[in-house]
Formats: structure tokens, sequence, C-alpha cells
């Protein structure tokens, strides 16, 4: 192939976009506004979460250390965390699966489906948590009789658990998500199929890559929401000591039992781990991405 | 004959965006899929491509059946208006998507990626991130992304609609030079007339999911098969019961030739070496004419003048239809 030659077209390089707001001159009202939004969030938020933080250490490392060489608490932490990794687990596949049916697929009921997901976000916990009793009891329940009679118990057991909490955090991957591909539209997957593409290389090279970022952030929200999930897993786990007591339900039972420090530090170990992830994510995540 | 669609339709709900299409597009060569927004044409292109399905009717690449064959095993290389960049990946690898796809060895690729660029004129960008690159440069690079498969027809919907005019019409002169060199079958899809004259070797006029034309430029601009395809490609007027192009009048101010239509100047603007008028004639029409500078100024022409007019020899003509007047 020769080189085709031609002087060298000259264009002006894109301007690296840039994604602070153009400055507007500083009024009065700007600091008005910054002494709510600071005062606001100072009260309903860094002063609560700090007041845990202090209550913890107000002897030292001392609450932290007494609450890990209790083998319960260790039990509920470990739940917690397993728990946690199923349900981030599950609504990742999904979520991923949704959010491509969703955005790329026309289908009837598809406003019906976009609806129900939002459900898990705008009934309360406990109401899941009885709705799943409904079905899944063992003794009465709808489909629970026919598991049992298999051997198989969901509730009052870790499955039920992890339902509960999966379906609690269902939306907060999809949300992350379907804007994302939204976006990104279909035409790089368009011109990787024309360039030789199939179905799953498209997926594998040129989507997944695309909603990395957004598959990130979801981890982070279902992961924080599933380990402190409450009020479902209070009803369906039957809260056995040593079995299905996870990390928030141990925070509640020590609260009620006036051990303040040791719920203190429970509730600290469950916030500490959420922030971690946060932080993380913001300090990896490349600056071009929004 | 490379590409071969027959009988061809298409509908989007009620819309018909394709009706009885048969194009025959020739091996090797630079064609045009010309016509109005919304004609046809880019849904033509894609059918030909397979990123879209026909309702009935066949397309026929190089000799074999492609009416059910997806996309990916159509050998046909595709560049988008807006480029579709794979905005997570480099220059480089973006050019070697589809030899990796194939599983060609690693220095195969390497050294072709290379070769790409050269061509491509981005051999120094080869490390960076789309989002780096120009407008120009992202669709050089989508081209040569197109071109790494060695596709059997290239095909380009609107490559340039989304630069700005000088870089187009840069990139313009650039294709068709690329094409010299190559010489793989290529289709284009554009709006702009200019663009076709100018690149194409064969142009396929397309109109409301009809094609209304096959021919080079020289055909379609010296013998326009109807009113749309002469409109289409330049300025247009009536004089007399025929259509014409306003600078095929010849123009006098005394009735010298048979069949003159006297007439008078209601309206005249310069513009550089040619002088537009607008006569009034005594038919009741109203007639667009260009003119030279010089041509004007000998007659010394101006508004309210008496002038007569008669269709230049070897015009192009065409009687004028009541539809479209």
């Amino acid at each position: 192939m020769a080189d085709t030659l031609m002087p060298e077209i000259v264009e002006a390089p894109p301007v690296e976009e840039r994604r602070r707001a153009p400055r507007v001159g500083r009024t009065p009202t700007t600091y008005v506004l910054r002494f709510v939004a600071t005062a606001y969030l100072f009260l309903l938020v860094a002063w609560p979460v700090s007041l845990v933080v202090t209550r913890t250490f107000d002897g030292g490392f001392a609450s932290i250390q007494s609450l890990l060489e209790d083998p319960d608490t260790v039990v509920a932490l470990q739940l917690s965390a397993y728990v946690a990794f199923f349900s981030v687990l599950i609504n990742t596949l999904f979520g991923v699966g949704i959010s491509l049916l969703l955005v790329r697929q026309q289908f009837p009921g598809k406003r019906v489906l976009n609806a129900l997901l939002d459900i898990p976000l705008s009934v309360s916990p406990i109401v899941v948590g009885l709705a799943l009793v409904l079905v899944y009891s063992g003794r009465n329940g709808w489909f629970g009789s026919a598991l049992s009679s298999i051997g198989f118990q969901v509730i009052f057991s870790t499955p039920g658990i992890i339902m509960a909490t999966t379906f609690v955090a269902l939306p907060l991957m999809i949300r992350e998500i379907v804007p994302v591909l939204e976006e990104i539209g279909i035409e790089q997957e368009q011109a990787a199929q024309s360039l030789g593409a199939n179905a799953m290389q498209r997926f594998w090279r040129i989507t997944l890559p695309s909603i990395k970022w957004g598959i990130v952030y979801g981890v982070v929200l279902t992961l924080a929401r599933s380990l402190g999930e409450f009020g479902a897993v209070k009803v369906v786990s039957g809260n056995v000591l040593g079995q299905t007591r996870t990390a928030t339900l141990v925070v509640e039972e020590k609260y009620l039992n006036f051990d303040q420090q040791g719920a203190y530090a429970t509730a600290f170990l469950l916030a500490m781990v959420s922030v971690a992830c946060i932080v993380v994510v913001a300090i990896i995540r490349p600056k071009n991405h929004a | 004959m490379s590409i071969e669609v027959r009988g061809l339709n298409k509908k989007f709900g009620d819309f018909v965006a394709l009706e009885d299409v048969n194009v025959s597009i020739p091996t090797g060569q630079l064609t045009a899929l010309l016509g109005p927004s919304g004609g046809g044409k880019s849904t033509l292109l894609r059918i030909i491509a397979g990123l879209e399905k026909g309702d009935s009717g066949t397309v026929n690449i190089e000799g074999v059946d492609a009416t059910h064959l997806p996309a990916q095993k159509r050998n046909v290389g595709f560049v988008f208006q807006h480029y579709a960049v794979f905005k997570h990946m480099t220059v480089a690898k973006n050019v070697a998507f589809g030899l990796e796809i194939r599983k060609r060895p690693k220095d195969e690729i390497a050294h072709r990626v290379d070769e790409l660029l050269k061509l491509v004129h981005l051999s120094q960008f080869s490390h960076r991130l789309p989002s780096q690159l120009s407008g120009g440069q992202r669709q050089r690079m989508a081209l040569a992304r197109a071109l790494a498969v060695e596709p059997s027809v290239l095909l380009l919907d609107e490559p340039f609609g989304a630069l700005d005019a000088k870089v187009r019409k840069e990139l313009r002169d650039w294709l068709r030079r690329l094409h010299d060199d190559v010489h793989v079958t290529t289709v284009f899809v554009t709006h702009d007339q200019e663009e076709a004259l100018e690149v194409a070797d064969e142009i396929v006029v397309v109109n409301e999911g009809r094609v209304e034309q096959v021919g080079t430029p020289d055909e379609l601009y010296d013998e326009p098969a109807n009113d749309f395809v002469m409109s289409f490609l330049g300025e247009v007027t009536h004089l007399g019961g025929v259509s014409l192009r306003p600078h095929d009048i010849e123009l006098d101010t005394r009735p010298r030739l048979a069949g003159g239509v006297e007439g008078t100047v209601s309206r005249m603007v310069r513009i550089g070496f040619e002088v537009r008028l607008t006569v009034l004639t005594v038919d009741g029409d109203e007639v667009s004419v260009v003119i030279t500078r010089t041509h004007a100024r000998s007659y010394g022409l101006e508004e309210g003048s008496t002038v007569w007019l008669t269709p230049a020899d070897g015009a192009t003509v065409i009687p004028r239809m009541v539809a479209a007047s």
C-alpha cells in the first residue's frame, strides 16, 4: 500500500475537557449557601458519625479488641461479610443483565419491569422481610414448605438472609449501570460487530470496559447497603446468637443490653468498611471519568 | 458487481424508508449514495452492512448471498458519522481490534497497525486515547480500523458530516486519493451534492426511499432523469416550460434570437465575478439568471432593464414537471 501523499491536515487538537464549572463571582449569596450546606451536613451527618467514632475510642482500642475477642460477635461479623459478598455477587450479575435488557431491548411490559425495580427502594425493609417469610417460611410459606420438604430451609437461615439483603440492595447496581449504558449508545458495539466480533466478544471487549466504573460504584453502594441492612434481615433471620445474627443485629442487641461501648465499636467497624470502599474508589478512579 | 441489492423494502412503523430498491455497485469504485436527509440512503447502507434488516429483498456481496448473514460475518468495513471510536482503547488498539478478533499473530498485527497508521497520518498518535484526538483525526482512525480487516467493501455513513467545512473538504480530497491507492470497493452516504460530484466515480441518487437515478457525476449533471435529480445536483430555474441551470441562460438586451422571452430585471446581486439576476418575464415567470460581471457591465444592465432570455446551446434542459413547480 503506497503512502497517500498529501499535506498534513492541520486541525487544532481538542481542548482538554474541563470538569470544573465556570467560576461565578463570589457574592454574599455564595457565602450564605456555603454556610447552609456545611451546617446541614455537619448537623445531620458529620457530627453524629464523628460521635460514634469518639465513643468507640473513649477507652482507646480496648473496645475494638474486646469485640474481636467475643466469638459470637466475630461469627456475626463473618456472617455479615458472607451475606454481603453473595448479595453483591448476585446483584452484580443480575444487575448487568437486567440493565442490558432494559436499555438495549424493546419488549412489552418494560415499563412495568422498570417500575418494579424501584420497589425495593420504596417499601420498608420490614415489609420485604415479612413478604419473604410469607413465601419461603418452612412451616406455612407458599413455596417454603415445598423447599423444606426436600431439606432446604430458607427462613431463619443464611439463604433467607442473603435473599432479603439482595432484595433490598437490588436497584442500586441497575440505577448505576443504566445511565452509563444509555450514554455510550450502541455505535461502538455496532462498529465492533462490523469488525467481526460476536456477541460475547462485544460484551467482554466493548460493553464491559465501558460500564466498568458504573459497576464499581454499584458494587460499593450494594456492599454498603448489604452490610448495613437491618429490618429485612431481622425478620427473616430469627436472630439466633452465633448462627443467624448479623453485625447490625449485634449492634441493636448490645445497645438494648446497655453495652453501649460494644454497640458503638461494632457500628464503627461497619461504617469503616463502607467509608473505606468509597475512599478507595475515589482514589483509583481516573480523573477524566465523570 | 460487488454489491447487488434486489427488491429491498424497509418500513419503520408506518414510515416507508426504502421501497423496492434495486442497486448494483461496481467493484473497486467509489460510489456515493446521494439524497436529502431522511431519504433512506443511510438505511440502505446499514442494511448492506447488516446493522439493520430489510423487510424483504436480497443483498448480495461479492457473489455471496448476505441477506441473512449477521454483520460480523459480512466482512464489510463500516465508518460511522460520529466515529464510534472505542473510547477505552488507544489509537493503535482501536485499529488492531478487528485483527485481534481474527486471532492474527501479534507481530503481524503490530506491523499492519503501523502501516495503516502511516497511511492515515496518525503514527505519532498511536499511544493516545481517542479523546485526545480532533474530530478529523478520530475519523481517520476509524477509517484505518475499518481497513485493517481488509474488507471486501468499505461503507461510510456521512463520514465527514460531523466535521467543520474546511476539514471536511480536506478529508474529502484525501479520501479520493486514498481510494486511488487502496482500490477497495467503497460506498459513502452524503447529502452534499458537491461532495458526491467531486469524489465519486458513480452516484446513486436516493429520494423518499427510491432510487431516482444511477450514473457517473457527468451523466447525472448533464442528463438528469427528472426534475428532482436536476434540482438536487445544482440550482435550477424555469424558463418557458423547461427547467435549466441559471448559468445556461443567454441574455441579450435586444430580441436577437428566435424564441427569446422578454422580461424585466427586478433584482441584481453581485457576488465576486458573477452577477445574479431575477428576471420577471412577460409570461409571468420569475427566472434566475447568472452571468459574469463583465457581461453584465457590457450590456449596461441595471434593475428595471428590459432583456430577452434564451436557453444556451448545449444547455441541460428538461421539460418542466407540473408537480415540481
